[in-house]
């Protein structure tokens, strides 16, 4: 076995067997679970319906306002000064106040004992607002069910005409959460794992015992060893969050959820709710619609492909970089100072990405998906939108040329590093080690 | 035929040289002392003996084969500053740091278990490392450079940490691979080990060396012709019957018992010390001074201070 090998075996090894590393496997897809059970909990809570004391002095919604599942309408005949002082006296929640001149006016008053939900002030409004509606029409002479036919809703489907003449569909919403997540993973990713990168060259350091192990191998495959390692590690935690919290996800929905409720409300409930904010869920559902045809849209295995790219990639460019620093300092307090280059065009990545999502097409996004300090993070929420293959490819090199380069630049300041005990370097000593013989 | 040659090595960094034109020869199965004060170049030359670093120019030889990769196997080094990965278990650790050198799994195997239990370590195994003391630590290490049989052994400060029976066992460690036939490179401060283990020494000093060879040649030219007398009778008797030519530069006087320290000057010998001191005095006993190499580092450290060969204003 050679000896970087053996260098990855252990920095693999050890992290893995770690207590750390098996808790946060384990509680990791149990939050991700919680996360999703918790808002499909929620929403099946029944709602103890609103008690709404309505005073209409325009006389118009007496009886036209439907009682609903939340919300229980009562008219009792009263004037607003006595309503409002009897108001604690009765279980009304809310006291709503219709003034005669409603049609000019187009305002009410509304009075509550609790703040009541956004949801619930938006439903009395539109109840209220609809019929008014149905009011002016009949006013003005125009048959409702005409209206209604006249109605149109158009359909867009957005196709980007490539030179070729080809047609292809983007400007889907499971893309851009697609891109989006991975993305933000990516990010997470080189932060978590290469500060664990940092922590490992400094505790070499710390403990000494650098200097017996580089009388062995060479500095490179040490650094090199530790990296790769360490990818490794982090490979194997988001590998079994994946499937553990598909697998916690289906064994729950299966054995608990389907029991206790109809478990098609609980599809159509969190489908309606429409905020997307978790892939998966979305994915799972049996009935697909709009969402199913949207993924259909999109290369998955090729988005995954370059998923797994770009956060190697990504990870390898910051890593070395990670690693200089641990070689530089003597203990994570110093490493301050040096971090601040690594992690400004991070965040910068991450708050460009956002920008890309509203305008993929920009220039900007051009150039933060080539530029290899950000290209992972960028291209990634760029990618389902629809990239040029040859954008895709001259990212791609460049990346790998990028991390060559910054790996390159590491070993040199690493090498050096490792053996420099006492003060704190400067810039400008960094800067005289890439031109010291090894 | 020496196992290693160094020839001319320049080491430099940004504002200061670490060695200057040094070049050292170490026979086989010998122990070979690198001396010098704190500073002086001696981690510097070690780093390049075990490639760490590369030199500025000169060349290095092992075995007369221009040094590379494939001697690390036959190279073991005890750095001055060492440590073992704190959190990690003493067998696991020693097997990994075994395999680095190029051991098989059986072969790394088999040697621990023979020196865990020579050492009667055995329960130590499936300890962390903090679980240890610091001069249990020092012997996993010993063990750890050792393993893989290297030709060449370098061992800096081999003893610190260690409690005297246990430096004792390294000694007789050291003593015993010598026998063995494998050539020690042995760095240290502490010159009384330098004199019971030493066959040739180096002496480095602001990035040069100053002086080298054989232990005893070292010694016999830096006898200053003193020699120590105790006698029994009159000190003023003993002094006048000296003639001139006799130094003397030490006395001390219990009742009629005197011991003094004479330093002979010219063709003089002890013979005709005593010739001409016998009818005075009765003569208990009388000894050559021999420097200590302690004498003889600072001596040559000094000397090299007071009278700079080279450009020494760092």
């Amino acid at each position: 076995m050679s000896k970087i090998t053996l260098i990855i075996q252990r920095e693999y090894l050890t992290r893995v067997k770690k207590k750390s590393f098996i808790i946060m496997t384990l509680v990791g897809p149990l939050l991700m679970a919680g996360l999703i059970f918790a808002r499909v909990w929620l929403e099946m809570i029944p709602e103890v319906p609103k008690k709404i004391e309505i005073i209409d002095e325009s006389m118009m919604f007496k009886g036209k306002l439907e009682n609903s599942k939340n919300l229980l309408f009562f008219f009792p005949n009263n004037t607003l000064t006595n309503a409002k002082a009897n108001f604690y006296k009765n279980d009304y929640d809310i006291l709503v106040f219709i003034p005669e001149n409603i049609i000019d006016s187009h305002s009410i008053q509304l009075f509550y004992k609790k703040q009541p939900g956004l949801t619930t002030q938006d439903n009395i409004k539109n109840l209220i607002q609809n019929k008014l509606e149905d009011w002016k029409l009949i006013a003005s002479g125009i048959d409702k069910n005409k209206l209604e036919s006249v109605k149109t809703k158009l359909n867009v489907i957005a196709n980007k005409l490539q030179k070729t003449g080809e047609e292809e569909k983007s400007n889907n919403e499971a893309g851009i959460i697609i891109g989006f997540v991975g993305g933000l993973l990516i990010y997470l990713f080189i932060f978590l794992y290469g500060a664990q990168v940092m922590r490992g060259v400094i505790e070499e350091k710390t403990s000494r015992i650098i200097e017996v192990i580089i009388s062995s191998v060479k500095p490179f495959e040490l650094m090199m060893g530790k990296i790769i390692g360490i990818a490794l590690v982090g490979l194997t935690q988001f590998l079994l969050w994946v499937m553990l919290t598909i697998a916690i996800t289906s064994v729950v929905s299966n054995n608990f959820l389907e029991k206790k409720y109809d478990s098609t409300m609980v599809v159509e409930q969190t489908y309606k709710s429409n905020t997307p904010t978790n892939v998966e869920q979305e994915i799972n559902k049996p009935d697909l619609g709009e969402v199913g045809e949207m993924l259909q849209n999109i290369n998955l295995p090729v988005i995954l492909a370059c998923f797994i790219f770009y956060f190697l990639g990504g990870y390898l460019l910051y890593g070395s970089l990670f690693a200089a620093i641990g070689a530089a300092v003597d203990s994570e307090a110093d490493t301050q100072q040096f971090m601040m280059p690594i992690t400004i065009p991070l965040i910068f990545s991450f708050i460009a990405a956002q920008v890309v999502v509203t305008n993929p097409e920009s220039p900007m996004a051009f150039w933060f998906s080539i530029i290899p300090l950000t290209s992972p993070i960028v291209m990634m929420v760029r990618l389902p939108f629809g990239v040029p293959y040859y954008e895709v490819v001259l990212s791609m090199v460049l990346l790998v040329l990028g991390f060559i380069g910054t790996t390159w630049l590491a070993a040199k300041i690493y090498r050096t590093g490792i053996l420099m005990y006492g003060k704190k370097p400067t810039y400008k000593e960094l800067w005289k080690w890439l031109f010291y013989k090894a | 035929m020496d196992i290693l040659t160094a020839n001319n090595i320049v080491k430099k960094y940004a504002n200061h040289t670490a060695l200057d034109d040094v070049s050292i020869s170490i026979p086989e199965k010998s122990i070979f002392g690198l001396l010098g004060p704190n500073g002086a170049g001696k981690t510097s030359l070690i780093r390049v003996i075990n490639q760490i670093t590369g030199p500025d120019s000169g060349e290095v030889l092992f075995n007369g084969a221009k040094l590379s990769q494939n001697h690390i196997a036959h190279i073991g080094y005890l750095p001055e500053e060492r440590g073992l990965y704190k959190k990690m278990e003493v067998g696991e650790q020693a097997m990994y740091l075994a395999r680095l050198k190029g051991l098989s799994k059986n072969d790394a195997t088999a040697k621990l278990k023979y020196w865990f239990e020579k050492f009667e370590m055995e329960s130590w195994w499936k300890k962390k490392v903090e679980e240890l003391s610091k001069g249990m630590q020092q012997k996993v290490q010993f063990i750890v450079t050792i393993l893989h049989e290297p030709k060449l052994l370098i061992l800096d400060e081999p003893f610190s940490g260690f409690d005297p029976i246990n430096a004792n066992l390294i000694k007789n460690e050291i003593l015993e691979l010598k026998q063995k036939g494998v050539t020690i490179i042995f760095s240290t401060h502490n010159m009384a080990s330098v004199e019971e283990l030493c066959d040739h020494i180096a002496l480095i000093n602001k990035s040069k060396k100053i002086l080298d060879g054989n232990v005893k040649d070292i010694k016999k030219a830096h006898r200053t012709n003193t020699y120590e007398i105790e006698f029994t009778g009159n000190l003023m008797g003993f002094t006048n019957a000296m003639w001139a030519g006799y130094e003397l530069i030490e006395k001390s006087q219990e009742g009629e018992y005197c011991k003094v320290k004479v330093k002979l000057q010219g063709s003089n010998t002890p013979n005709s010390l005593l010739q001409s001191v016998l009818p005075s005095v009765q003569i208990n006993s009388l000894r050559e001074v021999v420097p200590s190499m302690n004498d003889i580092f600072i001596t040559n450290v000094n000397s090299s201070i007071n009278h700079p060969i080279g450009n020494l204003t760092e």
